[in-house]
């Protein structure tokens, strides 16, 4: 009894299916959500977009001064900003997509994105 | 003193779903005592039994032998009501879901193979929705959905070519099952 003779043609069709699922699940799985960004605005406009997943520290030019963002272990914060209340600075780390910091004063804002948004946007 | 006595009355088709949910509660024994790399990686080889359940007699005897299966090997494992138990129990109604309806396509077309693969998918796919859920409320869960794809494909093949063995080569011994079972 060979093992083809147990098959029938349905079955070649059920496991191609499968196997192309398998293929796919992959990027789908893994892709998703990985791939998160700090996107650094200043004036409305995109300045730099950072991977969360490399640390690092950059420092944006505003009206008012320089503001400091950092990147780390995944997630962004802005180190010091020249504005009065310090909104943003307190803020503390945003590692959530959506989440964002916007420093008014010198125009300056970092949001989190990449991976699938829980919401269209945030108001504080 | 008078004694009571409780005489259940048994048909053969209780006997016939005790004597295969014990045939399955013993190979899901042997799963869980399989040692796999990857937690939540199981073969699933009292799956065997419900798919040549399912072809013999049909969807109601496959999901009392499976249901009777979970229950009890629950009760083996020390698993009964821990989260295990809800997740084989959530594996078995959803891949018993899709196979009322795998059942009931062609049989020249597609045989024990498909089924066993579209019940594996829907296995993993019904624990995962769970574990999602209620386990692991978070989307890292499908992290591992891909392998647990792999493992569903790979052991559903492997236990529908067994199962479909078994079908062939038992045709000629079910007539003398059933000679015995009358008698």
């Amino acid at each position: 009894m060979s093992w083809s003779s147990l098959l029938r043609p349905g079955d070649y069709l059920v496991a191609v299916c499968g196997a192309i699922l398998c293929v796919v699940s992959f990027p789908l799985a893994w892709q998703e959500g990985r791939a998160e960004k700090a996107v650094v605005r200043r004036g409305g406009e995109v300045f730099a977009e950072l991977e969360l997943s490399r640390s690092r520290r950059i420092e944006v030019p505003g009206p008012l001064g320089t503001t400091v963002v950092a990147v780390e272990k995944g997630r962004v914060r802005v180190v010091s900003d020249p504005g009065a209340h310090q909104y943003c600075v307190r803020q503390g780390w945003l590692e959530r997509t959506g989440q964002i910091a916007v420093c008014a004063p010198n125009e300056v804002s970092v949001e989190v994105a990449g991976g699938r948004k829980p919401y269209d946007s945030l108001s504080y | 003193m008078t004694r009571s006595v409780i005489r259940l009355v048994t048909t053969a088709e209780d006997h016939r779903i005790a004597r295969l949910a014990a045939a399955a509660i013993g190979l899901s024994l042997i799963d869980a005592a399989i040692p796999l790399p990857l937690p939540g990686i199981k073969p699933g080889l009292s799956n065997i039994v419900t798919l040549i359940v399912l072809a013999r007699h049909g969807w109601r005897v496959a999901a009392w032998v499976t249901g009777l299966r979970v229950v009890a090997g629950g009760i083996l494992l020390g698993q009964l009501l821990a989260p295990g138990f809800f997740m084989s129990l959530a594996g078995a109604l959803s891949s018993l879901l899709i196979l009322a309806g795998a059942a009931r396509l062609p049989k020249r077309w597609f045989g024990p193979v498909s089924w066993s693969i579209l019940a594996a998918f829907f296995h993993i796919g019904g624990q995962l929705a769970l574990a999602r859920a209620w386990l692991i409320p978070h989307d890292g869960v499908f992290y591992l959905a891909p392998f647990f794809a792999v493992a569903a494909l790979s052991f559903g093949i492997i236990n529908g070519l067994i199962a479909a063995g078994l079908l062939v080569r038992g045709q000629g011994s079910e007539d003398r099952v059933q000679k015995t079972e009358d008698r």
